[in-house]
C-alpha cells in the first residue's frame, strides 16, 4: 500500500529562524534516521522508546559531520500520520538542511509530494477535512494575519461557525420531521412562516461567508501584484522598497523544486505576490525595454496593479498607455519621485483616472504608509474589515459547498413559497444540512432523529 | 427422573413464536411450499396484540403495504377486523400520507388464527419450546420442554418479549409473559450456548379502563374517516362502520402524584434495568424529561366490539397500583373509572441484530433466522415486515434458491433491516418516515409497484393478486403515455375552457402531460373541460403524483443511482480487516464484527469514518489489479 513508503521532506519555511526540521513518515523512518544520525550516547534510535528527543549529528556517508540535531522519534500510531515518524531538527541553516533532506533520500525514503503528510493524516483517521485543509494552510501561510486565519480553522473556529449553522438548521429539520412522524402527538404546528424566516437568516450568514472567500483566498495565495510604468520611472526601487518590509519572506515552497523564486511582500499583512521580480531587477541597471506588451501581459495576471508616473517628469504618451492598460483593473496610481521637482503632479494624474493616486518617494520613503493602507483597504473592503479572521472562507472547495448549500436553502424557500407539503421543505432542508456537513466531514447519522427525541415529548 | 427426548416430527422451517412476526413467517414459508411448524405458547393466544389496538401510521402504515405487496397478511388481517381507519398528514406531501387503522384485538386474533390454520403446509401447534439444536455451526431444529425434538433444515425465532420475560408493577414483579401468559424461561440460555450474544430490553403498556365508566362529555372526539380505505391491495372492502376514539389530557394536579411518587417508579429504585424505547415513554418517564408541559394528550381507544375495555394511550407505567388509580382519576373524564387491567412494564431478553445477514440469517448459524420483538425492535408492524423477510429466506434457504434482500430505495422493510443489521440497536427500534433517506420514493401509494414483481418471484404473489398488479400498471402506463401525445393549442375555445377550470392560459401547443405538471392543475379539473380517459382513482392518483412531483422523484432516483455505487461494491465474506492496512482501531473493530456486504453498507456502520471508506476503497482497488 501507497501508505507505508517512507518519505520525507523539510517541514519548515526556509530561510526563517535558526532551526529547520526535516520530517520522515512511513514504514522505514527510523531506519532511515538511523543511516544519517549518530546520537551522542551512541545507541541506536531503534533501540529507542516512542516520543524521545536525542541528541546527536548528521552525518553523510563517509560519516562526516553535516550538522548538528535534534531528534524526535514518535513511533505508530502516537505521531502526525499516525506512522512511524522521526523529525530531524537541524540547526545549521538551509545549506546543511538541503544536505540533509538528501541524504534521507539516499538512504530510502522518497521526496514526500506536497501535503502528502497532512494526506497520510486524513486517511489514517487522525484529522477531519477540515482540519487537513487548515494544516495544509498553515504550512503556507504567508504572513501573520494568514497564519492566524489558519490556525483558527485548526482550532475549530471555522467549523464551530458551520455546526452551528448546522445545528439551526438540524433544529428545523427536527420540528419537520417530528410533526410528520408522529401526527397525533403535541408537536407544535410547523409555522412555514417561522421556517422560512430562519432559513432567511441562515442564508444570510452564509452569504456574509461567502463574501470572505476573497479575502481568504488573498491572505493564503497572496495577492498577485503587478508593477508597471515607463522605463526609469523606478519599478525596482519601488520592489525593493516593498520587500525590505521588515516581515518579508523569501521562500521557494517546501517540497517542491521550483526554478523561478516567487517574492512576497507583507505589505500590512497582506501577502504581495510580485510577477516577475526578477525581470524587474534584470532591467534595473540597463536602459530597458519593458515594452507595452510586456506590461499587457503583467496586467492580465495580476490582481492588483501598481501603475508608477514620474512627478519630476512630462506625462508622455508611454503613460497614456499605461493609463489605458489599468482601465477597469483594481490598480493603484502611485506618482514617484516627490523629493524631485515637481512637473506632474497628483491633481493632474487623477483627472485622467479613475485609481486612487498616491505620491510616493522610493527614496525617502515618503507616502509608503499610504501606499499600504490602501492596498489593505482594497483587500478588505471585499466585505470584512471588521470580521474575525477565523472566520474567512478560503478555498474552492469550500465555496463550493457554501454555494450548494445557499442552492438547498433557496429551494426550500420556494417549497414553501410554492405551498408544497412539509415534507417537500425537509427535503431540501436536509439536502443543505448534509452538504454543510461536507465541510466538516460529519457523517449522517441518527443526529435527527435524536434531535426529535430530546426535544419532543413523543410516544404513547 | 429424566423425561424421554424423542424425535416427534421434521421439517423444512419450523418458526418459534406466533405473535405477528412468527405468522407472516410461518404463511410466507408454508405458502412458498415449505413443510412448516409453527409453535405458539398459547392456541388462544396467535397474534396477539398486547399492547395499543392500532395497526399502521407514519412509516408503519409503509410497513403494512410493503408486507401486503410482498403477499403477506397483516394487511389483509386487519382490512378485515378494523374498526376504525384514518389517512395521517394529508397536508404534508405524498410521501408521508400515512394509514392508521384500530382493530378489533380479538377479532384480528381470531381471524388471522382462522388463515394460519387453513393454510396447505402448516401445522400450528401449542409447544413450549427449551431448546435450540445446532451441530457445527448448522442448525437442526428445536426441543419442546416436553421431550419432543423436531427437526428443521431452517428455524426462525420469533420470539417477542417471552424470553426471560419479566413483569413489572410498581415494586410487585413476576416472570411472565405479557397479559398473564407464560415466559420461555430457557430457549435464551441455548442461544447463548450456541454463542448468540444477548441484550435486555424493556417496554411498557398503559392501563384499560373499562367504558362504563367513562365520562364522554369531558372528552373530545375523534372520528375514523369518511371515506373508505385498505391497506392491502386485494381488499374491496367500500363501507365500514367506525367506532371513534377520545382525547383528553393530564394536567398539573396527575403531575403532582407522579412526581410525588417518583421514588416508587421501578425504573427510579432500580428494579427495572432493561433499556426502554424513547418513542414509547412511561408517563412518568415524560414527567420527569420534560418538568415544563403542563398537559400530556390521552387518546382512549376501544379494544374492540365486544368488549368494555378502553386503551389509554399516552399512559403507559409501571407505578405501583395505588399511584396508577390515584393519577388516572386526576384526569378529565377519568374522574370514575374503573381499571380493568393494570399498566405495566416488562423486560425481556433479545437477540443483538448485528448478529444477522440482512436476510435476517445468523452469520455465525446456518439456517437460523431471527424477526421481530426479539430482534430489538418495537411495534407489531415492524415484526411482521421483519417476519415476512425471515419466512422467505428460510423458504429461500431450504429450496436453495436466491435470497430476497431489499435496499434501501426499495421499501422501509429495507430501511428497517438495514438499520437493524448494521447499526445495531440500543433500545427497541421503531421504524420512521425519517430515518428513510428516499421518502419520496417509498410512498405508502406505490408500495405494490415497487415489491409486488419481487413478491412474485419468489411465489408468494398469487395469479390474482398478479393481474390485479398487471392491469394497474398497465393502465397508469396507457394513460401517461396519452396525457404526453395528447396537447392543446392556445386557441380562443381553449383559452375559455381553461379560464372556466381556473387553470392559468397557455401561450404554446401544450401536453395536458406539461399541463398537470401545474401546481394548481389536476386530473378532475382537466377532465372538467377536456374530453379525457376515465381513470381509476388509484391510476389517477400515481399518474398525478408522478407528474406533479417529478422534479424532486427525479433528484431521488439520482440520489440513489450515486449511492447503488457503492452499494454495488461487493467486500468479499471472507475479508480478513486486520490485512487492510491504515485503517483506524475503531474502523477496524467494527467492520469485523459487521462484516458489511458492501462498500454501501460499511459507510453506515457508526464508527466507520470516511477515511476508511476511502481506505477501503483503496484497498479493494488494489486487490482487483493485482488480480484477486
Amino acid at each position: 500500500m501507497q501508505q507505508s513508503d517512507t518519505i520525507s521532506a523539510i517541514a519548515t519555511a526556509q530561510g526563517e529562524g535558526g532551526i529547520g526540521i526535516i520530517r520522515i513518515s512511513g514504514e522505514k523512518a527510523i531506519e532511515v534516521a538511523d543511516t544519517v544520525f549518530r546520537a551522542a550516547s551512541g545507541r541506536k534510535l531503534a533501540d529507542y522508546e516512542t516520543q524521545r528527543a536525542v541528541f546527536g549529528h548528521i552525518v553523510d556517508a563517509d560519516e562526516e559531520t553535516v550538522d548538528e540535531a535534534m531528534v524526535l522519534l514518535m513511533r505508530a500510531p502516537h505521531s502526525y500520520t499516525k506512522e512511524d515518524v522521526v523529525e530531524l531538527q537541524c540547526h545549521g541553516g538551509v545549506m546543511p538542511l538541503r544536505k540533509t533532506l538528501s541524504l534521507t533520500w539516499q538512504a530510502g525514503a522518497r521526496p514526500a509530494e506536497r501535503g502528502e503528510f497532512t494526506k497520510r493524516a486524513f486517511l489514517n483517521g487522525r484529522l477531519d477535512l477540515m482540519q487537513a485543509q487548515a494544516v495544509m494552510d498553515v504550512i503556507s501561510a504567508k504572513t501573520k494575519k494568514s497564519l492566524k486565519m489558519a490556525s483558527g480553522h485548526l482550532s475549530g473556529h471555522f467549523s464551530a461557525g458551520i455546526k452551528a449553522m448546522r445545528h439551526e438548521i438540524l433544529g428545523m429539520i427536527a420540528h419537520l420531521e417530528a410533526a410528520i412522524d408522529f401526527p397525533e402527538d403535541e408537536v407544535d404546528d410547523v409555522v412555514t412562516d417561522d421556517v422560512e424566516r430562519n432559513v432567511v437568516e441562515v442564508r444570510n450568514k452564509i452569504r456574509k461567508l461567502l463574501k470572505t472567500a476573497n479575502t481568504g483566498r488573498i491572505l493564503r495565495d497572496g495577492l498577485m501584484t503587478a508593477i508597471v510604468g515607463k522605463p526609469n520611472v523606478g519599478k525596482s526601487s519601488l520592489l525593493n522598497a516593498l520587500l525590505r518590509e521588515e516581515r518579508a519572506i523569501v521562500t521557494d515552497i517546501p517540497g517542491t523544486t521550483r526554478d523561478s523564486i516567487e517574492e512576497y511582500a507583507n505589505i500590512g499583512g497582506v501577502p504581495l505576490r510580485i510577477i516577475d521580480t526578477a525581470g524587474i531587477r534584470a532591467t534595473d541597471d540597463v536602459v530597458e525595454q519593458i515594452g507595452v506588451d510586456k506590461a499587457r501581459a503583467y496586467v492580465d495576471k495580476a490582481s492588483l496593479v501598481l501603475a508608477l508616473f514620474d512627478g519630476s517628469r512630462e506625462f508622455m504618451e508611454e503613460d497614456e498607455e499605461i493609463l489605458s492598460l489599468i482601465e477597469g483593473k483594481e490598480a493603484l496610481v502611485l506618482l514617484n519621485k516627490t523629493d524631485l521637482n515637481e512637473v506632474l503632479s497628483v491633481e493632474m494624474l487623477a483627472e485622467r483616472t479613475k485609481a486612487p493616486v498616491i505620491a510616493i518617494s522610493t527614496v525617502t520613503e515618503h507616502g509608503l504608509d499610504e501606499l499600504a493602507a490602501a492596498i489593505t483597504k482594497k483587500v478588505y473592503d471585499s466585505g470584512l474589515a471588521d470580521s474575525d479572521e477565523g472566520g474567512f472562507v478560503n478555498d474552492e472547495r469550500q465555496v463550493e459547498i457554501l454555494r450548494r448549500t445557499d442552492e438547498h436553502l433557496a429551494a426550500a424557500l420556494r417549497t414553501i413559497g410554492a405551498g408544497m407539503g412539509l415534507d417537500f421543505i425537509s427535503i431540501d432542508l436536509r439536502s443543505a444540512w448534509e452538504k454543510l456537513g461536507e465541510l466538516t466531514g460529519e457523517t449522517v447519522g441518527e443526529d435527527i432523529i435524536n434531535e426529535i427525541f430530546s426535544k419532543f415529548c413523543i410516544g404513547k | 427422573m429424566d423425561k424421554n427426548i424423542f424425535t416427534a416430527g421434521s421439517y423444512d422451517v419450523i418458526v418459534v413464536g406466533a405473535g405477528h412476526a412468527g405468522v407472516e413467517a410461518a404463511l410466507a414459508a408454508a405458502r412458498i411450499g415449505c413443510q412448516t411448524l409453527l409453535a405458539t405458547l398459547s392456541m388462544d393466544n396467535i397474534a396477539m396484540m398486547p399492547c395499543n389496538p392500532s395497526v399502521g401510521g407514519p412509516a408503519k402504515g409503509h410497513l403494512v403495504r410493503e408486507l401486503d405487496a410482498l403477499g403477506g397478511e397483516m394487511g389483509v388481517n386487519a382490512d378485515k377486523t378494523c374498526i376504525q381507519f384514518r389517512m395521517l398528514n394529508t397536508g404534508k406531501g405524498p410521501a408521508v400520507h400515512a394509514l392508521r387503522a384500530q382493530a378489533d384485538k380479538k377479532l384480528y386474533q381470531y381471524t388471522m388464527k382462522e388463515t394460519c390454520e387453513k393454510t396447505e403446509n402448516l401445522d400450528v401447534k401449542q409447544i413450549l419450546i427449551d431448546k435450540l439444536l445446532v451441530e457445527d455451526g448448522v442448525v437442526k431444529g428445536v426441543q419442546v420442554e416436553t421431550g419432543e425434538i423436531y427437526t428443521g433444515k431452517a428455524v426462525i425465532m420469533a420470539t417477542g418479549t417471552y424470553l426471560k420475560g419479566r413483569i413489572i408493577i410498581g415494586e410487585h414483579t413476576y416472570t411472565g409473559g405479557p397479559n398473564g401468559q407464560r415466559a420461555a424461561m430457557k430457549f435464551s440460555d441455548s442461544l447463548q450456548a450456541a454463542g448468540v450474544k444477548l441484550m435486555r430490553f424493556k417496554t411498557g403498556t398503559p392501563a384499560r379502563v373499562d367504558a362504563r365508566t367513562l365520562d364522554y362529555d369531558k372528552m373530545e372526539i375523534q372520528p375514523g374517516d369518511e371515506e373508505c380505505r385498505n391497506f392491502s391491495f386485494m381488499s374491496d372492502t367500500v363501507t365500514r362502520e367506525q367506532t371513534p376514539c377520545w382525547l383528553t389530557y393530564t394536567n398539573e394536579e396527575t403531575h403532582k402524584i407522579l412526581r410525588d411518587n417518583m421514588h416508587r417508579a421501578p425504573m427510579a429504585n432500580g428494579i427495572i434495568e432493561g433499556i426502554g424505547p424513547r418513542y414509547c415513554p412511561s408517563i412518568e418517564t415524560k414527567i420527569l424529561r420534560f418538568p415544563d408541559k403542563q398537559r400530556h394528550q390521552l387518546f382512549l381507544e376501544p379494544e374492540g366490539l365486544h368488549t368494555n375495555e378502553v386503551y389509554v394511550q399516552g399512559m403507559s407505567t409501571s407505578m405501583p397500583m395505588d399511584v396508577q388509580l390515584e393519577f388516572l382519576h386526576t384526569i378529565p373524564g377519568l374522574e370514575h373509572a374503573k381499571v380493568m387491567r393494570a399498566g405495566y412494564a416488562i423486560e425481556y431478553d433479545c437477540i443483538d441484530p448485528t448478529q444477522l445477514k440482512p436476510t435476517l440469517e445468523f452469520k455465525a448459524i446456518k439456517g437460523f433466522f431471527s424477526a421481530g420483538q426479539a430482534n430489538g425492535t418495537s411495534g407489531y408492524e415492524e415484526a411482521a415486515a421483519q417476519g415476512i423477510i425471515a419466512g422467505i429466506n428460510a423458504a429461500m434457504f431450504v429450496k436453495g434458491e436466491e435470497s430476497l434482500v431489499l435496499k434501501r430505495s426499495d421499501a422501509y422493510i429495507g430501511v428497517l433491516i438495514d438499520d437493524l443489521v448494521t447499526k445495531g440497536t440500543s433500545e427497541p427500534y421503531r421504524i420512521m418516515t425519517s430515518r428513510a433517506e428516499y421518502r419520496l420514493l417509498l410512498r405508502q401509494d406505490n408500495a405494490d409497484a415497487r415489491l409486488t414483481p419481487l413478491g412474485r418471484r419468489v411465489g408468494l404473489v398469487q395469479d390474482d393478486r398478479w393481474e390485479r398488479f398487471t392491469q394497474k400498471q398497465g393502465a397508469i402506463k396507457e394513460a401517461m403515455e396519452y396525457l404526453r401525445k395528447n396537447s392543446i393549442n392556445p386557441t380562443q375555445e381553449i383559452k375559455e375552457k381553461l379560464s372556466a377550470a381556473g387553470i392559468e392560459p397557455i401561450r404554446n401547443a401544450t401536453s395536458f402531460y406539461e399541463l398537470l405538471r401545474r401546481p394548481e392543475v389536476d386530473y378532475a379539473k382537466l377532465q372538467s373541460v377536456f374530453d379525457l380517459p376515465e381513470l381509476a382513482d388509484e391510476v389517477r392518483q400515481q399518474v398525478e403524483i408522478s407528474i406533479t412531483y417529478e422534479g424532486y422523484i427525479q433528484k431521488q432516483l439520482e440520489q440513489v443511482e450515486h449511492m447503488e455505487k457503492l452499494e454495488e461494491k461487493l467486500l468479499p465474506e471472507d475479508i480478513d480487516y486486520s490485512q487492510v492496512p491504515s485503517l483506524r482501531d475503531e474502523g477496524r473493530e467494527k467492520l469485523a464484527k459487521i462484516r458489511p456486504r458492501s462498500v454501501g453498507q460499511a459507510s453506515r456502520i457508526s464508527g466507520v469514518s470516511p477515511a476508511d471508506i476511502s481506505v477501503l476503497l483503496v484497498w479493494l482497488e488494489q486487490q482487483r489489479r493485482l488480480g484477486r
